[in-house]
C-alpha cells in the first residue's frame, strides 16, 4: 500500500529516464542519506565506525568499480587488489611530494594513474575472453605486488617498505593520521563513496552504460551495430581502475593510516570479486550489499561467540567463520545466483502489489 | 650498452661456461614443470567435464596430504592411512555433487566458479580445525619414496638429481598415462568425453551426469593426493601450501583448459621458461621475479593463441 | 524457492541486526592482556607455539600467584591471521576495553598501531620485531622493542662470522648471500648489509624470496650454487624457512654456514630436513627446553589441567614457545614495575609503558622468575633506549633438536645505533607533524 507507483505520471523524458523514478524510492534514499549523514556519525561507537562503517564504503567503491567492468561490461577481472594498490602507493607519492596541496586532490588523483595501469593491463582483453582473460589479469596482480615491494622509490626509500600516512588538515581539522577521529574520516569516506556511486550511476544510464551492457551480451554483435569494441573495453578498465584506485588510496589514508604491498595482495582482488557476485553482477546497490555482506558477515561471527558468553577460544572461531562464510557463500548463490540485489528487487515488486498477491 | 650486453649476450655466454648448471636448470624447471601440470590436471579434469572452474583445487591438495599425515600420526600404517585418503576424497567428491554442483546446474559459468570459492574457505576453515594448523612433515619414507640424490659429474661440473624429484617426474608421467587410458579407453571415460562435449546430449543417451561428475571429481581429489605428497615432500604439510594452485593457473591458461596434453605441455614450458628467467635473467631484476614470470610467459603465448595452445578453437556466432 | 528466498533475506537482515548489536563483551575486574596471535593462515605453523607460549605464560601467573601483584591479569586473544586488516579490526575491538600493553606479533600490524600509540595512550611491545628505528624512546616513546633489532641480529652473526674466519677483514673478496622474505621484514636489514659489505669489502647477494613462492625455491638456490656465496643469511618466516633449509641441503650447501635470525630457527623450520638440516645455525634470544622451574609450573599449573591450547607436552619447550614465554616475561615484568612504580594495584596503559621504561632483568632476576641463564640480562631499556641491544647466542641443529653453540654475542652497537637514528630522524621527517615526546622520564631509568 505505501509503495505504489499509481498516479506518478512522467510528463517528459528526463523523468522518465530518472535514477529513481518513484517518488518512495527518492524519500527513501533521502532518509538514508540523512541517516547516514547526520544520525550514524553522533550515534555509532568508534570500533563500529572503524572496523565497519569505513572499511564497508571503501570496498564498497571498489565493487563498484569491479562492477562496472565484470557486471556491466563483461570483463573478468582478478586484479582489482593491484590496481588498489597503484591508488595508493600513486597518492602517497603526491602526498609526499606536494604536502601543501588539500589532501582530497591527490586522493581522487590517484584514480587517473591506476586509469593509466588499467588501460595498459587491459590490452589483452581485446584479444581473450572468459576465464581466460580472468587468468591473465592475474598478471597484473602479481607484477604490481612484484613492484610495490621492489621499486623503493614508491615508498620514498622508507627502510621497512610501507607507506605510513602524515597528518593531513582540512579547514584545520584533522582528516588522516592517527589524531583524525573515526568520525571525521568516516564523513570524508561517506562523501566521496556517495558522489562517485552517483556519477557511476550517471555512466551506466547513460551512453556509455549501454555500451558496456551491448558489449556484455555479446561483443561481436556489439561491434556490428557501430560499437568500438578496443574503445569501450579499455575505458571499462580505465573508469573500472579509477574507482578502485581512489578507493585504494582511501584504504590507506583515511583507514589503514600506514600498509605494507600485501594489503593490494591477491586476496584483496578475491576479496571484491566476492562483494561483486554475492552483491549482485550490475547492480551499483549490490556492490554495497556484498560489501556489508562480505565485510560485515566475519566481524559478526567472530564478535558473537564473546557477546553470547560462548566460551570458544579465538582460533576456533576464526575456523568456524571460514567454515560459515564458505557455506554461506555457496548457499546465497544457490538459492539467488543472482545476488543480494535481486534478493530486494523481488522484495520491492512483493510490496508494490502487497497486500495482494497479484 | 652494457644492459643490453647484460639482456642479450650474458646469459648465453653462462649458458656455455657453465653447461652444468644449465643442465641443472632445465631439470629443475622440468620437475617444478610436472608438478604444476600436476595441479593443472586437476583443474582440467573437472573444467572438462563440468565447466566448472575449480578454484578449490589448491586446498584440495592440501587437503588430502593433511588427512594422510594426520592420518598416520593417529597409528595408522601408511599404506592403510594412504588407502582412508582416497576414501576421504571420494566423500568429498560426492559431498560437493550433491551439495554444491547438482543445485546449481545451468548456472553460468562464473557463479560456478565463485561455489569453488565458498567450497575452499569452508575446507581451509573445516581442515585448520581438524588438523589444526601447525605444520606436519610429510611421511615419504613410510610410503617408500626415496630420499637423497644422484650427483652426476658431467661437462666440468656435477648436475645433482634429487630422488624424490625422479620419483615425482615418473609417477606424474604415469599418472597422466593412466588418466589418457582411461579417458581413451573405458566405457567411463568415453562418457566423460560425451559430458565434456555436450551435457544435453550425454543425458538425452542416458548417462547420468551425477555419477560422471562424482568420478571427476574423485579423479581431481586422486590427482590432489599425490601432488600433495610430491610438494610435501618437497617442502612441507601445511596450508600456505594452497597458494601453489595459483602457480597452475598460468600452466591453465598456457595448455588450455579442456586439454590434457595441454597441461603437460603447458607445465613444462613454464616451468624451465620460469626457472630459466629466474636464473639467468632474474638477477638483473633483484631476483624473485617468478611469482609474475610465468603469467607473463602464458600471457605473451595468448595473444597469439587466445584459446591456450591445445584449447578447442573458439568460434563464435552472432 | 519463495520460502528460501524469505529464509535468505531474514538471514540477512539477522546478520544485519546483529552487527549493529555486537558490541564487545564487558569488561571484567584485572589487568586486561590482550594477545594477537595468528593460529591460522599461511604463517600459522611460526604463530602458534608463539601463542601458546605467551598465553601459558600469563594463564601460570594467573593460576598460581592470582596474577601480578594481587590483580588478575585478563587474557584474550585476538587472531589476526598475520593479516594486516584483521590486526587493525582487532585493535580497534580491544582498544575500547584498556589494554595495558598490545602484543602485534607482526611488523605489518606493529608499523600501522605506530602512530596510533601515542594517541590512544596504550604502549606496544614488538619484542625484537617491527620498526627498528622505534628503539629510539625520545621519538617513539609508546613503542618498545627489546631486547634487540634486526640490526643488531646482523651485527650479532657478523661477528659469529668474523670469529669463525678469524676477523672480518678476512671476509675481503668474498660473496655473503642474504635470503630474505620480500617484504618490510626481510628488507630491512638490507642497509646494514650494505654497509658491511663496503666495510669489510665483501660481495653482498640478495635472493629475495616474494610470499607467494615460499614453498617454490629452487630456482633461487640454483642462483646460490652459481654464486658460491662464502656464507648465507636469512631472514625467513613460516613455510620459507623449511623450504630454504631444505633446498640448501639439496644443493650441498654447506650448512654450518647457513645462519638464520632468531625468527628462522623454529623447531619446526628445522625438523622436516631432519638430518641432512644438520648443523644449520640460528641466532637465538631465548633458552630452549622445558627444563626450567617456571616452564614446569606451566606444565603443572597450565598444561596438565588442559588451560593451555599445545595440542601434544613435548611442544612446551620448543624454541618458539619459549619465545612467547619470553614475550610474557616482559609484559609481566612491566606490570609488575608499574605496579611498583605507582603504588597502583590496577595499572593502565601509561602506567605499564613507565614500567617498560624501567624494565630491569638482572641475572638473579632471571633466577627469580624461574628462569636461570634463560636470557641475557635485560639492563639497558631505558628512557631513551626502548630496545637495549642485548645480546644472543647461536644455535645449532643436531639432526633432532637445537643445540647451542656459541657464548652470548653482543651486538655492534656502534654500528647499529646510529643507523637507529638516522631512521627514527627519517620516519618524523617523513610523517610530519610528528608529536614531540611530552612523557617525563622517571628517575630511576
Amino acid at each position: 500500500m505505501l509503495y505504489r507507483e499509481v498516479g506518478q505520471y512522467k510528463t517528459t523524458y528526463e523523468a522518465d529516464h530518472a535514477i529513481f523514478p518513484l517518488l518512495q524510492d527518492r524519500i527513501g534514499i533521502a532518509v538514508i542519506l540523512a541517516i547516514a549523514f547526520l544520525f550514524v556519525p553522533f550515534t555509532a561507537s568508534d570500533f563500529v565506525v572503524n572496523s565497519m562503517l569505513i572499511p564497508i564504503l571503501i570496498f564498497a567503491l571498489a565493487a563498484i568499480g569491479l562492477n562496472l567492468l565484470t557486471g556491466y561490461a563483461g570483463l573478468i577481472s582478478l586484479g582489482t587488489g593491484g590496481f588498489m594498490g597503484v591508488g595508493a602507493y600513486g597518492c602517497y607519492k603526491l602526498a609526499t611530494a606536494f604536502p601543501q596541496v588539500n589532501i582530497l586532490v591527490p586522493i581522487l588523483l590517484s584514480g587517473f594513474f591506476s586509469a593509466a595501469v588499467g588501460v595498459v593491463f587491459g590490452l589483452p582483453s581485446l584479444r581473450i575472453k572468459g576465464f581466460y582473460l580472468a587468468v591473465a589479469t592475474l598478471a597484473s596482480q602479481f607484477f604490481l605486488s612484484w613492484c610495490f615491494v621492489r621499486v623503493p622509490w614508491l615508498v620514498n626509500y622508507n627502510v621497512s617498505g610501507a607507506i605510513e600516512v602524515p597528518t593531513r588538515t582540512f579547514f584545520g581539522i584533522p582528516i588522516t593520521g592517527p589524531n583524525a577521529t573515526a568520525t571525521t574520516r568516516y564523513l570524508v569516506v561517506l562523501a566521496v563513496v556517495v558522489a562517485m556511486t552517483w556519477l557511476a550511476s550517471n555512466l551506466v544510464h547513460g551512453r556509455i552504460g549501454r555500451m558496456w551492457m551491448a558489449v556484455r551480451d555479446m561483443d561481436i554483435a556489439a561491434e556490428l551495430i557501430g560499437i568500438r569494441l578496443y574503445r569501450t573495453k579499455l575505458l571499462a578498465f580505465a573508469v573500472s581502475s579509477f574507482y578502485a584506485g581512489v578507493a585504494g588510496a582511501m584504504l590507506v589514508f583515511l583507514w589503514l593510516g600506514a600498509s605494507e604491498a600485501d594489503s593490494f595482495d591477491i586476496n584483496a582482488s578475491f576479496l571484491v570479486l566476492f562483494m561483486v557476485i554475492i552483491g549482485g553482477l550490475g547492480s551499483l546497490l549490490g556492490s554495497y550489499l556484498g560489501s556489508v555482506l562480505i565485510l560485515g558477515l566475519p566481524i559478526v561471527l567472530r564478535t558473537l561467540p564473546g557477546s553470547l558468553g560462548v566460551p570458544l577460544n579465538s582460533a576456533t572461531v576464526e575456523h568456524l567463520q571460514f567454515m560459515i562464510v564458505g557455506a554461506l557463500i555457496i548457499l546465497f548463490l544457490i538459492v539467488e545466483p543472482n545476488g543480494l540485489a535481486r534478493l530486494w528487487q523481488i522484495g520491492k515488486q512483493k510490496l508494490r502489489v502487497w497486500p495482494f498477491p497479484y | 650498452m652494457d644492459l643490453l650486453y647484460q639482456i642479450f649476450i650474458d646469459p648465453f655466454v653462462q649458458m656455455g661456461t657453465a653447461p652444468d648448471l644449465l643442465v641443472q636448470t632445465l631439470w629443475e624447471g622440468l620437475v617444478g614443470g610436472v608438478l604444476y601440470s600436476l595441479i593443472a590436471l586437476g583443474f582440467v579434469l573437472i573444467f572438462k567435464a563440468s565447466g566448472v572452474f575449480n578454484f578449490a583445487q589448491g586446498i584440495m591438495v592440501v587437503f588430502a596430504a593433511m588427512s594422510l599425515v594426520s592420518l598416520y600420526g593417529l597409528g595408522i600404517p601408511a599404506f592403510v592411512a594412504l588407502a582412508l585418503t582416497f576414501a576421504i576424497m571420494l566423500a568429498l567428491a560426492w559431498g560437493v555433487e550433491r551439495l554444491v554442483l547438482r543445485p546449481l546446474v545451468n548456472q553460468p559459468d562464473i557463479i560456478l566458479f565463485m561455489a569453488t570459492f565458498g567450497l575452499t574457505y569452508f575446507l581451509i576453515g573445516f581442515g585448520e580445525l581438524v588438523f589444526g594448523g601447525e605444520p606436519k612433515v610429510m611421511i615419504a619414507d613410510q610410503l617408500f619414496l626415496p630420499r637423497g640424490a644422484y650427483d652426476i659429474k658431467m661437462l666440468g661440473g656435477f648436475v645433482s638429481l634429487q630422488k624424490i624429484d625422479i620419483a615425482a617426474t615418473v609417477i606424474a608421467s604415469l599418472m597422466v598415462a593412466a588418466l589418457a587410458v582411461f579417458f581413451q579407453k573405458t566405457r567411463i571415460g568415453r562418457a566423460l568425453r560425451a559430458v565434456a562435449d555436450s551435457h544435453r546430449a550425454a543425458l538425452s543417451v542416458g548417462i547420468s551426469l551425477e555419477q560422471i561428475w562424482v568420478i571427476v571429481w574423485f579423479a581431481a581429489g586422486i590427482v590432489a593426493i599425490v601432488t600433495g605428497i610430491m610438494w610435501g615432500a618437497r617442502s612441507q604439510v601445511e596450508f600456505s601450501l594452497q597458494i601453489i594452485a595459483l602457480k597452475a593457473l598460468p600452466v591453465l591458461i598456457l595448455g588450455g583448459f579442456t586439454s590434457i596434453p595441454g597441461a603437460i605441455v603447458g607445465g613444462v614450458i613454464i616451468g624451465v621458461g620460469e626457472k630459466l628467467g629466474e636464473f639467468y635473467w632474474g638477477p638483473l631484476l633483484g631476483s624473485g621475479i617468478e611469482s609474475w614470470l610465468a603469467y607473463m610467459i602464458a600471457l605473451a603465448f595468448l595473444l597469439f593463441r587466445p584459446q591456450g595452445l591445445f584449447g578447442e578453437k573458439i568460434i563464435e556466432r552472432v | 524457492m519463495r520460502a528460501k528466498q524469505l529464509v535468505l533475506c531474514a538471514m540477512a537482515a539477522a546478520t544485519l541486526g546483529m552487527g549493529i548489536l555486537a558490541v564487545p563483551a564487558a569488561a571484567e575486574e584485572g589487568i586486561y592482556v590482550p594477545l594477537l596471535t595468528y593460529r591460522t593462515g599461511p604463517f600459522a605453523g611460526s604463530g602458534i607455539p608463539i601463542a601458546n607460549g605467551m598465553h601459558d605464560y600469563l594463564t601460570m601467573l594467573n593460576e598460581r600467584d592470582g596474577g601480578i601483584g594481587g590483580a588478575k591479569l585478563i587474557i584474550e586473544e585476538c587472531e589476526t591471521g598475520y593479516d594486516t586488516k584483521k590486526g587493525v579490526e582487532c585493535y580497534e575491538q580491544i582498544k575500547s576495553k584498556h589494554p595495558v600493553v598490545v602484543n602485534p606479533y607482526s611488523t605489518g600490524i606493529t608499523l600501522q598501531l605506530i602512530p596510533k600509540a601515542a594517541v590512544d595512550k596504550i604502549p606496544i611491545l614488538s619484542m625484537a620485531y617491527g620498526l627498528s628505528a622505534s628503539a629510539d624512546g625520545n621519538t617513539f616513546p609508546w613503542i618498545f622493542n627489546p631486547p634487540a633489532t634486526y640490526w643488531d641480529g646482523l651485527s650479532m652473526i657478523f661477528k659469529y662470522i668474523g670469529d669463525k674466519e678469524g676477523g672480518l677483514d678476512k671476509l675481503k673478496g668474498k660473496t655473503i648471500g642474504y635470503i630474505f622474505f620480500d617484504g618490510g621484514y626481510g628488507r630491512e636489514p638490507i642497509p646494514l648489509l650494505e654497509q658491511f659489505a663496503k666495510d669489510y669489502g665483501f660481495t653482498a647477494k640478495q635472493y629475495p624470496v616474494p610470499a607467494a613462492e615460499m614453498q617454490n625455491q629452487s630456482g633461487l638456490w640454483l642462483n646460490v650454487r652459481r654464486d658460491r656465496p662464502a656464507w648465507m643469511i636469512m631472514w625467513g618466516w613460516g613455510a620459507m624457512n623449511p623450504t630454504a633449509i631444505k633446498e640448501a641441503a639439496k644443493i650441498n650447501y654447506p650448512l654450518d654456514h647457513f645462519i638464520g635470525v632468531w625468527w628462522s630457527g623454529s623447531d619446526d623450520d628445522a625438523r622436516p630436513a631432519g638430518h641432512d638440516g644438520k648443523g644449520y645455525l640460528a641466532l637465538n634470544l631465548n633458552g630452549l627446553g622445558a627444563s626450567y622451574p617456571a616452564i614446569q609450573e606451566i606444565m603443572k599449573y597450565v598444561v596438565d589441567k588442559g588451560k593451555s591450547q599445545v595440542d601434544s607436552k613435548d611442544r612446551v619447550g620448543e624454541n618458539f614457545y619459549d619465545r612467547g614465554v619470553y614475550n610474557s616475561v616482559l609484559v609481566a615484568e612491566a606490570i609488575r614495575n608499574a605496579q611498583h612504580i605507582t603504588g597502583k594495584k590496577e595499572v593502565t596503559g601509561e602506567d605499564v609503558r613507565r614500567g617498560f621504561e624501567a624494565l630491569k632483568i638482572s641475572e638473579a632476576r632471571w633466577k627469580e622468575l624461574g628462569l636461570p641463564d634463560f636470557a641475557a640480562p635485560i639492563d639497558k631499556v631505558s628512557c631513551s633506549d626502548h630496545n637495549g641491544h642485548h645480546s644472543a647466542y647461536m644455535q645449532q641443529w643436531d639432526g633432532t633438536k637445537w643445540v647451542k653453540v656459541s657464548d652470548w654475542i653482543a651486538p655492534m652497537k656502534d654500528k647499529v645505533r646510529p643507523l637507529l637514528e638516522e631512521a627514527a630522524k627519517d620516519y618524523v621527517a617523513k610523517n610530519q607533524p610528528w608529536p614531540a615526546r611530552t612523557e617525563p622520564c622517571d628517575k630511576s631509568s
